[in-house]
């Protein structure tokens, strides 16, 4: 058996495809979250660039609470340009941080989100 | 070099986050001393390594993540990153049923007791749950 096909037969939810592209734009929800939680408070309404597909686990979210994590989650590295976080960044155009967001923390965006307008 | 005495951070703006996610507040100046790892941080590293692990599977590592976070922001804040850990590895222990508070309790007042009769310093410190 090769470790794929083996991987496909133990797997017991149906693994869902990604639903962003790299390079493709998105905003990470703007909500709060009741217990863990790996999306960090700034990023929060914050939109980004897919910069790649990480792979796919267990929701941490309920691994924090002895649950299966089940159905898998789809994690992303996103990169967000300093300037679109901070108000008040006076470093240079172009810094960027690269955070991993999982995908049920993600919306499709367009470059001209609110938050982008601010920070011009 | 000892490190500076660690207190309690105001969390201005803080509206609504957890009491770690403090990214983007302002928190003061960061601590850069080095310090060497004393022995039993050395083995509460070990520890939450094996008891994560596929073989024993005590608790996933994102439960212990989310008590160290569940902490008070007094706690979260005065202790130190292993205290942090040991902490959270004693309570997982209690909240799965692997070992009770009793048995906790009665280990530490024979390990008080050993430690006594030796000679040796053993804190009375109860730390708290």
């Amino acid at each position: 058996m090769t470790r794929q096909a083996k991987s496909q037969a133990t797997s017991r939810a149906p693994e869902p495809g990604s639903r962003f592209a790299p390079g493709e734009t998105v905003r990470v929800a703007e909500r709060p979250a009741l217990g863990h939680c790996r999306t960090p408070w700034y990023l929060r309404g914050k939109t980004g660039v897919v910069a790649s597909v990480q792979g796919i686990f267990r929701n941490p979210e309920q691994l924090a609470y002895h649950q299966p994590g089940l159905p898998k989650r789809v994690l992303y590295k996103v990169r967000f340009e300093q300037a679109a976080i901070w108000d008040d960044y006076r470093g240079p155009a172009g810094d960027h941080l690269e955070a991993d967001i999982y995908e049920h923390w993600l919306e499709p965006a367009s470059r001209s989100a609110p938050d982008l307008e601010k920070a011009r | 070099m000892p490190s500076p005495k660690r207190k309690t951070m105001p969390r201005k703006g803080a509206d609504g986050r957890a009491t770690h996610d403090v990214g983007g507040l302002e928190f003061g100046a960061i601590d850069r001393h080095e310090h060497d790892l004393a022995l039993w941080e050395k083995r509460t590293d070990a520890m939450l390594i094996l008891l994560v692990g596929p073989k024993k599977g005590a608790f996933a590592i994102d439960a212990h993540r989310r008590v160290v976070e569940d902490y008070g922001q007094q706690t979260y804040d005065r202790i130190t990153y292993y205290e942090k850990w040991i902490r959270a590895i004693r309570n997982l222990l209690v909240e799965q049923g692997i070992v009770s508070r009793e048995e906790i309790d009665e280990r530490l007042a024979e390990v008080r007791e050993r430690f006594a009769k030796a000679g040796r310093k053993a804190s009375k410190e109860r730390v708290s749950w």
